[in-house]
């Protein structure tokens, strides 16, 4: 994508909040979501899973199930030839245990019967012998020599001899001259942080539908994030052709990033080759918080030092986190966004990575980011405190701006930070008085963004109207989004165009919906097809005038003449031009096909007030506020949306979500009970903020908006928490007992 | 396994179906009768996605017996909108964009119709603690509570 130097044009409809397109049927129970869906002779697929956190298989004993009658096929770990790649065969052993289950939950085998109830009674009759093995559970555990191994080999070169087994990679990111920077300080403070693993919490668990025919040919029916990751994946573990397996996405019900992988998919193709009918797999509550991606856990030490007037001298950062029971990047990404917000001459984090007996991490909004920047922001927090300096003005003051080597490398382009913390400084929830045991938190939150692969398709149907064809599952209204990104580059109304998200054999590759990026991207792609049938749109119309296409020209929905030597003709609009298309060469069409970059990186400020009773440790959110730059904000209903959704899971991994095992390493509370995200009593009105410094990347300035929103809420609160109850907390969830602990500490 | 015969209403047709002793209402709404507006997200009474009315009261088809349906009138997401015309609250929940994924959104919008049909003037804090039994990942609930309280309004005349 070209630079755009200076975005200027005057919206028409991008910027409106008109009702999205899928809203009747999200609203009439139409919708059809992962569990929706029905096929003739359709059997019901459950998995068997390991109640073990770590034990060898000796063997698996499957003859009495199959006997069951109704029972049409059981599935082992022997069903699947594992891929040679470690990325595929990680996902495929996750999907199903080889030798070993690796955590609790792990599925060990499948079956398909005629239904839930005979699939669920058949998995009672196999048999599995465990060697039940020693487990670890907590990172700083894992990293000690001497603890149980998960998985043996597993490490990078770049992880030194002598480490534990467990450790799989080592980063390490920065510039400038720690030592010399330290010097400068005034004040040096040093800390250590945990923070619990959480899970994303979708209100829809995975659900799928599978069907292969003889010819070894299937159709995937699921709810998922990405179907072309999905029928790639599932090909590479099944040994097909991608294109002979059609994967269909289907409403989703949340994500969050823990719908970017598979899990029952390629369980449920292998159960249909084996039965030759279509089978349907659904998982239940408990299956959703064992088996699928909560985030890592972590601990962390942070080290920052600052004059006695604010600036930073130099910040350095120690992550461990744990992906569970398979090697996991996720701590380079939080190594690399420890310190984006911050404008430093010396700094230095170093990140570690250590399987534990845990399920495999799944992203969940902004991976890796919350755990640092809660880290970061929470010492930056302190530093205030102990020089008596304000929380914005020290941020104000050392904020990253256009032209500032980021910590992580590369040099920073247009961003929004300091904007963000200037209107946070004037908003007036900044100014507004606290009554007792009340205390006000800030963070900064940072995001990458990204762009990827993309592949949009403009069809223009003869009455006029308009189709967008593109490949990513809506997860919060982008259909909205995009067609009104297409119609304003039209210029024609925004419910003259249908946007749908088709199938992997309908359209070319889009990369998954993650890392904020369909409406950056597929916007832009959207908008690049427009551009493309305009031109074609453009030739037609030169054609019938008998002109050169250079003579005319693209304006409010119409061809006109243009130029001196243009002639004098009536404008031709688009509903004109398609419906006289057959006569001028056939149907319109624009296509555009990208790797798209440029998706510009996303700041965001969140303020929170907070209430703590000493006698009970509860703590309660009273006033919250999101400042966030979108870029441009496309539709502001959705935006919002992104901005205030990110907060509360924010604020549910602050307060109160936690991943609680057992000593046998048993998750605890795998339920909504026992697991709780916030409520809607549980919340004040969450108030938004939305800043709009475009994007140089894309044609009208967007950038991502829906990961950013869950980074500060984890600092803000724990910073506002710590100053009402007088005493630095660096433990998350700042749960009752853990709050009732740190102040009887403090005495 | 023994079959047993029900004869309901829903969504004022009468229906009648076979199920299971064990099976909920959920799973006959969903499997047997194709009404899949309600869902399941925990099977425990924890999220209220499966949230329907049986004889006017709401209830988690998750935990209701099929079998209880016997003689009942329930009434479903399906059942809100008369023909085309959509109920004030689920045109004020598309107007207000109260829904991301929109997944919850069955459950939420027959939850806040038990509410206003008894309380059609709630305070914000009886709506969120009406539906603190719902729960909704995507939105942090701002604009469901928005959305409620203008549908609200609208159906009072004001
Ligand atoms: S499915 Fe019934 S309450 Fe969750
Ligand atoms: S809109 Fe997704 S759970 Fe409520």
């Amino acid at each position: 994508m070209t630079r755009q130097d200076k975005i200027t044009r005057a919206f028409k409809q991008v910027g409106t909040r008109p009702p999205r397109p899928d809203g009747i049927d999200k609203v009439t129970g139409r919708a059809m979501y992962g569990a929706d869906m029905t096929a003739p002779g359709m059997l019901w697929g459950k998995v068997l899973r390991s109640p073990h956190a770590h034990a060898r298989i000796r063997s698996i004993d499957t003859s009495a199930a199959e006997a069951l009658e109704g029972v049409k096929a059981v599935v082992t770990g022997a069903d699947f030839t594992l891929p040679e790649d470690d990325f595929y065969r990680d996902v495929a052993v996750n999907c199903m245990a080889q030798d070993a289950a690796l955590y609790d939950g792990h599925a060990v085998a499948a079956v398909a019967a005629v239904s839930e109830a005979v699939a669920k009674a058949a998995l009672k009759l196999i048999k599995v012998e465990y060697e039940v093995l020693p487990h670890v559970i907590d990172v700083d555990a894992a990293m000690t020599t001497g603890a149980p191994v998960v998985q043996p080999g597993r490490a990078y070169e770049n992880v030194p001899e002598g480490m534990s087994e467990n450790v799989t990679s080592h980063c390490e990111f920065g510039h400038g001259d720690l030592a010399a920077g330290f010097a400068k300080a005034d004040v040096i403070v040093e800390r250590s942080f945990r923070t619990a693993a959480t899970h994303q919490g979708y209100i829809e668990p995975h659900a799928c539908l599978a069907s292969m025919g003889g010819d070894g040919r299937a159709d995937l029916w699921c709810c998922t994030q990405g179907q072309f990751h999905v029928r790639e994946v599932c090909a590479e573990i099944l040994g097909m052709e991608s294109s002979q397996l059609r994967v269909t996405a289907s409403e989703i019900g949340g994500g969050f990033g823990g719908k970017t992988t598979v899990f029952i998919e390629p369980v449920a193709l292998a159960l249909s080759r084996k039965a030759g009918r279509p089978v349907k797999i659904v998982m239940k509550r408990d299956e959703v918080f064992r088996a699928t991606g909560p985030t890592v856990h972590s601990s962390i030490d942070v080290k920052i030092g600052m004059t006695r007037d604010g600036r930073i001298t130099a910040g350095e950062a120690h992550l461990r986190y744990s992906g569970g029971a398979f090697p996991c990047g996720t701590v380079d990404m939080g190594a690399q966004s420890a310190f984006a917000a911050y404008d430093l001459d010396a700094v230095r984090t170093f990140g570690w990575n250590a399987m534990t007996n845990r399920p495999k991490e799944a992203a969940y909004r902004a991976p890796g980011a919350p755990q640092a920047i809660y880290a970061v922001e929470s010492v930056v927090d302190e530093l205030c405190q102990k020089l008596g300096l304000d929380p914005l003005d020290v941020r104000i003051l050392n904020a990253a701006r256009k032209g500032t080597k980021s910590a992580y490398g590369p040099t920073f382009d247009e961003i929004g930070l300091l904007a963000t913390l200037e209107a946070a400084k004037a908003h007036p929830h900044y100014t507004a008085p606290l009554g007792p045991n009340q205390g006000r938190g800030l963070s900064c939150g940072f995001w990458f963004n990204f762009g990827g692969n993309t592949c949009v398709t403009m069809n223009l149907a003869f009455d006029g109207t308009v189709t967008i064809t593109e490949g990513n599952p809506d997860i919060g209204g982008s259909r909205a989004s995009i067609s009104l990104m297409a119609a304003e580059e039209l210029g024609i109304p925004y419910d003259k165009v249908r946007t749908i998200v088709a199938d992997t054999a309908s359209i070319g590759h889009n990369d998954i919906t993650d890392g904020s990026r369909v409406t950056f991207s597929v916007g832009l792609a959207a908008i690049e097809a427009a551009r493309d049938a305009i031109a074609k749109m453009c030739a037609r119309v030169a054609k019938i005038w008998g002109i050169d296409p250079d003579a005319v020209e693209w304006k409010d929905g119409a061809v006109h003449p243009s130029g001196p030597n243009a002639g004098k003709f009536p404008p031709m609009t688009l509903a004109e031009i398609a419906a006289t298309s057959p006569n001028t060469g056939g149907p319109i069409a624009g296509h555009y096909e990208v790797n798209a970059d440029g998706a510009g990186v996303s700041f965001g400020v969140h303020l929170v007030d907070v209430e703590v009773d000493p006698e009970t440790g509860a703590t309660k959110v009273l006033r919250y506020t999101v400042f966030q730059d979108a870029g441009k904000a496309v539709h502001p209903d959705y935006v919002e949306g992104q901005m205030q959704g990110g907060a509360v899971q924010g604020i549910g991994w602050a307060l109160n979500e936690e991943y609680i095992y057992g000593e046998d390493g048993r998750l605890q509370n795998p339920g909504f009970l026992d697991y709780r995200v916030p409520v809607a009593s549980d919340l004040p009105e969450i108030e938004t903020v939305i800043l709009e410094i475009p994007n140089p990347g894309h044609p009208y300035g967007v950038r991502g908006v829906g990961e950013t929103p869950i980074v500060p809420p984890l600092a803000a609160i724990s910073n506002a928490v710590s100053r009402a109850a007088g005493v630095r907390l660096t433990e998350l969830p700042m749960s009752p007992p853990r709050i009732l602990k740190a102040l009887s500490a403090q005495g | 396994m023994k079959t047993i015969p029900v004869s309901t209403r829903v969504n004022g047709d009468s229906v009648e179906f076979l199920c299971a002793p064990e099976e909920t209402l959920l799973d006959a709404l969903r499997n047997r009768l194709g009404l899949t507006g309600a869902k399941e997200g925990c099977g425990s009474g924890d999220c209220g996605a499966c949230s329907v009315l049986v004889d006017g009261r709401l209830v988690c088809a998750c935990l209701v017996l099929a079998a209880e349906a016997e003689g009942a009138e329930i009434a479903t997401v399906e059942g809100m909108a008369e023909g085309e015309r959509l109920h004030p609250l689920q045109r004020h929940f598309i107007d207000s964009a109260a829904l991301q994924c929109g997944v919850c959104t069955p459950g939420i919008l027959v939850a806040a119709k038990a509410l206003l049909d008894h309380n059609p003037d709630p305070s914000d804090e009886e709506v969120r603690y009406w539906l603190a039994g719902n729960l909704c990942r995507c939105t942090g609930y701002d604009k469901i509570v928005r959305a409620v309280q203008s549908a609200a309004a609208e159906m009072r005349g004001a």
